[in-house]
């Protein structure tokens, strides 16, 4: 099992970015009223921002870092590690996060490489992260995650459209003794790689003019073609509500912490009645479970620090505090953490300006 | 688990159903939108309250509030 605690890693600061442009699903007429007001209450999502097109997640995740770099004082030379979490790079080649290392000014000895996952990336990473952080006594990292997934949303699909709102964050890290260690539990179940997919695009159905491009009707209210993202709710829900709860038991038992020693559970952002629905399984105080959906919708990644930056921005920054992560979805992936942190630098929710 | 109980807290988790309008006998699409979207409030309302797991299938099988109570009945006692 991968199970395991990780010491002498410290969250320093938190930041997070998002596009201006701002989508209501009020305003969403590819479904009647009645069904949009169902929708919305049920996944939960009022607005969400999305990106230009040209406009890239690491842009939104390079504004976010530079603006906590500077809040943190931390010198551009320091950073000796730097990783991108996403499934939204700016090319099929090279990865990301190399081009990210020039356009910071990260020295040429900083480590930088990619990670491709969504729902479960920002708990995976910070897993990666804290891990080499810790055997390779690396001083202070760069954790950058999110995705721009309206850019591959059908508008005629009822059952991905209104739930996804693009975002980009960035986590700093250091290295210090005596601080709790984090502990994770991470998991896998390939045989659900369908369930959240885009089919084309990639080497196993390379991009062509005779599938990629086409719309095809996929049910009521549900068209789209190979490049949009394909979801299959009721398995993902399934799935969801089958596994979340024993892990996050597991990693609470393993860290030897109850329920009521955690101060507050950040979910990924999936949709309200998934994450309410895990809330109730875990019996779970609905003060201790904060919510961005709302206001941004399911933003991959990006959701568990972009809740963080939104909702309990004050109460990072003066306090002292012992989390529970989860993030669960795509891969099918998904994995917990706890971890404490004391006094971070974290920024107001930052809007992106285009730089020309 | 009986029956009255189930009924009574499904109609309380669909805002929609007046309470006492369910019946056993009663098919289920008459009185609310069996959609995807109801489909998925009632997958969470009895994995929360009974700790089930159902499918899309054997949703879209049961017809009568009954035959939804003895799929949830029969998998709450092979636990």
């Amino acid at each position: 099992m991968a199970i395991f605690s990780i010491p002498d890693i410290k969250v320093s600061g938190i930041s997070a970015c998002v596009p201006e442009k701002e989508y209501n699903n009020n305003d969403y007429d590819w479904i009647s009223e009645k069904d949009r007001e169902i929708l919305i209450k049920t996944i939960g999502v009022e607005k969400k921002r999305y990106a230009d097109k040209g406009t890239t997640t690491a842009d939104l995740c390079f504004v976010a870092a530079n603006k906590l770099l500077d809040d943190l004082k931390w010198d551009r030379d320091e950073i000796q590690l730097l990783i991108f979490v996403s499934q939204s790079r700016d090319y099929l080649i090279p990865a990301t996060a190399g081009i990210l290392q020039e356009k910071f000014g990260f020295p040429k000895t900083c480590m930088a490489f990619d990670i491709s996952l969504g729902c479960s990336g920002y708990v995976y990473g910070l897993s990666v992260i804290g891990s080499l952080m810790s055997t390779g006594r690396i001083k202070k990292a760069l954790l950058l995650s999110g995705d721009i997934s309206t850019l591959n949303t059908s508008f005629k699909d009822k059952s991905a459209f209104p739930l996804f709102g693009d975002a980009g964050t960035a986590t700093a890290l250091e290295l210090k003794e005596n601080v709790p260690k984090m502990t994770f539990n991470l998991q896998t179940d390939g045989k659900g790689y369908k369930a959240i997919i885009i089919p084309d695009g990639g080497i196993r159905n390379f991009a062509n003019k005779e599938t990629s491009f086409e719309y095809k009707k996929i049910d009521e209210g549900i068209y789209r073609n190979n490049f949009n993202i394909a979801l299959n709710g009721v398995d993902v829900f399934n799935f969801s509500l089958r596994e979340v709860r024993p892990n996050i038991k597991k990693t609470l038992e393993f860290a030897s912490q109850t329920i009521e020693d955690i101060d507050y559970y950040v979910f990924h952002q999936a949709n309200k009645l998934m994450n309410e629905t895990i809330r109730r399984q875990l019996r779970l105080p609905e003060e201790k479970v904060p919510y961005s959906l709302k206001d941004y919708g399911n933003t991959s990644s990006a959701s568990i620090p972009l809740t963080i930056v939104t909702k309990l921005n004050e109460v990072v920054k003066n306090k002292k505090i012992k989390f529970l992560f989860s993030g669960f979805g795509v891969g099918l992936s998904w994995g917990s953490v706890i971890l404490e942190t004391e006094n971070i630098v974290c920024p107001e929710i930052i809007t992106y300006q285009k730089i020309d | 688990m009986n029956i009255t109980d189930f009924i009574k807290k499904v109609e309380e988790e669909f805002e929609d159903l007046k309470s006492g309008s369910l019946k056993p006998e009663v098919a289920l699409r008459e009185y609310f939108t069996w959609d995807s979207i109801n489909a998925l409030i009632f997958l969470a309302h009895v994995n929360v309250e009974y700790d089930v797991e159902l499918t899309a299938q054997e949703l879209i099988q049961a017809i009568t509030v009954q035959d939804l109570y003895n799929i949830v009945e029969t998998k709450v006692n092979i636990k």
